[in-house]
Order: structure tokens, then C-alpha cells, then sequence
């Protein structure tokens, strides 16, 4: 791997940029692998990366029935945070926050993170109250977050309408300073570029059709439409369509695949300096470094694989971006998309040993995975190697659904879901 | 947005007078203090999921009030029945299931 820097920039400048490598390596693949990821996205890749850089496994295929990055890695809307309220949700969110800050460096690759806050904003007195109870319960977990008051929070986002007269005052806000964005297909990029330098296969336009089993019920390999590839342990990372490879392996999940959409404005200079919030009017926005505003939608109320979702969904996130921020309400939308999430019913991921030996699950982050990529990547990377948890996604158990130890976020997680 | 026939009210309505209420011929046990974990689990919380062909509950919110099932097409959305409560799942014929499995207009299968 060509190492990226000012040097070598410059050096590129001057002879045309006809001396770049290529940033990851097309292979075909091998019969027989240590470990296959399945699912090239951006926890796939980092999972990958993660057990060469840090665990000496290296004989690797991340499999991807697409092309790399092309699913919810390059479909969310880049949002970084980490204040969760319950203790296991801190400790994944808040490991992400540690690798993110180091990423770029670690991976030599400008993933664009930008720690520019996330606002999160209060409109009635319920609101305050679990806002500032998140507050003090994210402080207690090492998680930055504090409370500010409507004209701090002005100031701190001038284009926020504080005025009591507006139909969804502003009552205050809980500031995550620590929080912010990052370029989502960077991430996949560096990962993907960072694990084939040290060997990792990935493997694109190779979809995984069936799960081999052994006499003992122990993973063997996968079936894919480039043939046969076996591996003693396979770790599925496949977002929506987790159930689906399951099932391949005898396994049914507490899982279920809603369409979830986003959209984006013709880009503009920089008017919108951090990301803001909104549960009680269900928005959020940030402007990309590009321009463009980046608006979320929630999901569609029935399960679905057809990564598109419902315009009226889109219109009435659009109404509240408007509401809240009237100067944009003559902004044009370019490019709405959709992705599949997988939603469990804590709204908890799943980061996991299955009862299948050598299969390892890491799904269920429902609709805000894209915030824990390196640290979800990082301890799955530890679970698949040593066969065991480590201590931060202990708790992210597929038994929790029968022990009853939930980690239930659905109604505590900081947006409404 | 989809159009879902309502079952009781006899015509097809948008679906912004209807809730989705989730999977459908999920039987709660009626001795629920004495099943298992296990069962609880499986009742509760695990999901048919299914790429492919659904079924599923929808409540005519905004209309008649009434819950009713459906069968979809979970990669093209597309109905392909909608019956009323308490019915038995519907045997579907290969016609009706290759009648809806096309893709959706919009790109991006």
C-alpha cells in the first residue's frame, strides 16, 4: 500500500496522478479462508481490518453481493454520537467515538471526521426532563453532553429560531460537542484499502446463497454464486438482510427489515454549522462539507427489502425541517434514497456468538449503526478471534431476547425511533 | 405510498389512513405464565422477516377502525390479497406470487 501524504501528493501533481495504486486489490476467491465476513460494508470491512491489524488473521474474504460500501454505509446521513443512556450503549457508542477520533490516521485515509456537535434539541417540559436526565447519566458513563439554554444554543447554531412564538419553541438543548459527521464512503474506502494491504480478500458481486454446516452443526463455508468458498467461522454483517442469511443457517432472528430514507438539498455555501436534532418533530439535518443539507426521514411503517420507502414520509420530515428552520423551506431537494435496517425490539444491536458454532452475528443496529462503525468493528473483530465477547459488546447478546436482559433503548435511545 | 384495500370497507384507500401493526397469525399463548423461555421468545420476539412474500396485520385507523391481514410482496411492496381477521392464511398460487415479485418502478433493487 502507497502510504498518502503531502509528499506524495505533490510528487502525484507533478507526473499527472499516473502513479496511484489501485485502493484495493479485485482477487478472486480462494477455496478456503480462516474467516469470511459477509457483507462489505463499513462494519464488514473494519471487521476485517480489525482481525488483520490486530489479531494476525489475515487469510480473509469479505464477500459482497454488490459493490462495496453500496449499502447503508453509503446510504445513512454520517451522524456521530455517542449519548446513549444505558451503560452497554455508552460503552459501544463511546469506543466508536475513541477510534473515530484516531481513524483517520490509524486507517492513512481522510475519513473527514468532524467533531462538530450534535444538538439535540427540547420543545416541551417532557423533553427537558429526559433531556438533562441523559445528561446526567451520560456524564456518570465518561459521555460528553451538556445542557444548553435557548440562547445558547443560538449561538451556538445561529440559524436555530428560538423565538417563543414558534409552533415547536425552543426550550434548550443537550450539546454532544464530541459529536458530529464523518464521510461515510471514506470509511468504507480506507477500511477496504487498509485490510487488503494486509491481505484480506474482498470480493464483490459475490453473494452469499447458502450457509454450509457440518456433522457436528459447526460452520464449514458458505455457498456463493462464485462457487463454493469455505472457512471455519463466518461472521454475517449484512444490515437488512441479516434474517435472510440466517435462516440459511437454520437460525430465525428477532429481526425485522424496514425501509429507512434519506435526502439531500442542492448544495449551498456553509450556512448550517453542526448537526441538530429534533424528536418531537422527528428531524435532524447537517450540511456536508459538499454543501448539500443532509435530512433524515424515519421509517416506513411495514417491513421491506425494496430500499425505497414512502414520499409521504419525506414530506412530512421536510415539514419540520421547515418549521424549524423556515429559511430553508425554499431550498430544492436533489436526491432521496432509501436503505434497509434491521430493528430488534430493544432497538439494541446485536453483536454476537450464535448458537451455531463458527457463526457470528452483527446486525440489529436498526436505523443509527453508521455512529459505532469502528467500535462495532473493533470488538466484533475480538468476538469472531477469540471466540468470545469482548467486555463492550458483552452485553449484546442474541439471548438476551430469552433471558429478558434487554438493553432496551427503544424508548431511552437520544431519537425517537 | 401504498394503496391497501380494506378488507371490511370493500375499496382500495392510501395508506396514510392505515397503521401497519406487524406480523400476522401470531397466536398468543393462552397459558402464557407456564410456557417457556424458549416459547415466549419465539412468540414475542422473533420475525418471519421474509424476502418474499408476507403476511401481515394493518388496522384501517382512519377508516373503519377494523384490523385486518395481508399478504405482500416485501421486495416489490406490491399486495397480493388482504383478508379479513380471524381468516385462515391463503394458500397463494405461484401465478399470484409471480404476479407481484417484479421490482418496484423506482431504481435501486
Amino acid at each position: 500500500m502507497r502510504r498518502y501524504s503531502a509528499f506524495s501528493l505533490a510528487r502525484e501533481a507533478m507526473r499527472s496522478h499516473t502513479g496511484w495504486d489501485k485502493q484495493w486489490d479485485n482477487p478472486e476467491p480462494r477455496s478456503r479462508y480462516d474467516v469470511i465476513i459477509v457483507g462489505a460494508g463499513g462494519h464488514g470491512l473494519g471487521t476485517a481490518y480489525y482481525l488483520a491489524a490486530e489479531h494476525g488473521i489475515t487469510n480473509i474474504a469479505v464477500l459482497e453481493k454488490g459493490w462495496l460500501g453500496g449499502g447503508n454505509t453509503g446510504r445513512n446521513t454520517t451522524i456521530i454520537r455517542s449519548n446513549y443512556l444505558y451503560d452497554e450503549s455508552a460503552g459501544i457508542y463511546n469506543h466508536a467515538i475513541k477510534l473515530w477520533e484516531g481513524l483517520s490516521a490509524e486507517l492513512n485515509y481522510n475519513v473527514m471526521f468532524s467533531q462538530r456537535g450534535v444538538m439535540m434539541l427540547a420543545h416541551n417540559v417532557h423533553d427537558v426532563q429526559v433531556a438533562q436526565r441523559h445528561i446526567h447519566a451520560n456524564r456518570l458513563n465518561g459521555v460528553d453532553n451538556q445542557w444548553l439554554t435557548p440562547e445558547e444554543a443560538k449561538a451556538f447554531c445561529p440559524p436555530l429560531n428560538i423565538s417563543r412564538s414558534a409552533r415547536y419553541p425552543v426550550m434548550g438543548a443537550a450539546l454532544q460537542k464530541k459529536g458530529g459527521t464523518a464521510r461515510h464512503d471514506a470509511v468504507a474506502w480506507g477500511y477496504a484499502r487498509a485490510a487488503s494491504a494486509r491481505g484480506v480478500h474482498i470480493i464483490q458481486n459475490c453473494e452469499v446463497t447458502g450457509i454450509h454446516r457440518g456433522a457436528d452443526g459447526a460452520v464449514t463455508g458458505v455457498e456463493t454464486t462464485r462457487g463454493t468458498i469455505n472457512a471455519g467461522k463466518v461472521g454475517v454483517v449484512a444490515a437488512g438482510h441479516t434474517s435472510v442469511l440466517m435462516e440459511m443457517a437454520g437460525l430465525r432472528m428477532p429481526l425485522e427489515s424496514f425501509p429507512l430514507q434519506a435526502l439531500v438539498s442542492e448544495p449551498v455555501k456553509p450556512v448550517f454549522p453542526c448537526v441538530v436534532m429534533s424528536n418531537s418533530v422527528h428531524a435532524y439535518i447537517s450540511q456536508s462539507d459538499k454543501g448539500e443539507l443532509v435530512i433524515g426521514a424515519g421509517t416506513d411503517q411495514y417491513t421491506s427489502y425494496s430500499q425505497t420507502g414512502g414520499l409521504h414520509i419525506l414530506s412530512h420530515t421536510l415539514e419540520a425541517i421547515c418549521e424549524m428552520f423556515p429559511m430553508f423551506t425554499r431550498m430544492k431537494m436533489l436526491r432521496t434514497w432509501g436503505g434497509i435496517v434491521d430493528v430488534t425490539p430493544d432497538r439494541s444491536p446485536i453483536l454476537a456468538k450464535t448458537p451455531v458454532k463458527g457463526l457470528y452475528a452483527n446486525c440489529g443496529w436498526g436505523t443509527g449503526g453508521f455512529k459505532a462503525t469502528p467500535g462495532s468493528a473493533h470488538v466484533f473483530a475480538h468476538t469472531i478471534a477469540r471466540d468470545e465477547p469482548h467486555e463492550i459488546n458483552a452485553g449484546f447478546t442474541l439471548e438476551r431476547f430469552r433471558t429478558g436482559r434487554l438493553i432496551d433503548e427503544a424508548a431511552a435511545a437520544a431519537v425517537a425511533h | 405510498m401504498l394503496l391497501i384495500r380494506c378488507p371490511y370497507c370493500e375499496e382500495e384507500r392510501p395508506e396514510l389512513e392505515f397503521a401497519g401493526a406487524g406480523e400476522a397469525h401470531i397466536a398468543r399463548p393462552a397459558n402464557m405464565s407456564d410456557i417457556s423461555d424458549e416459547d415466549f421468545e419465539a412468540f414475542f420476539f422473533i420475525r418471519e422477516n421474509q424476502k418474499g412474500i408476507v403476511f401481515e396485520r394493518w388496522r384501517h385507523i382512519h377508516g373503519c377502525g377494523r384490523f385486518f391481514n395481508a399478504a405482500r410482496h416485501s421486495v416489490s411492496d406490491k399486495f397480493i390479497v388482504t383478508y379479513k381477521a380471524g381468516e385462515p392464511k391463503p394458500e397463494l398460487t405461484d401465478e399470484q406470487i409471480a404476479a407481484v415479485a417484479g421490482a418496484t418502478g423506482k431504481s435501486g433493487k
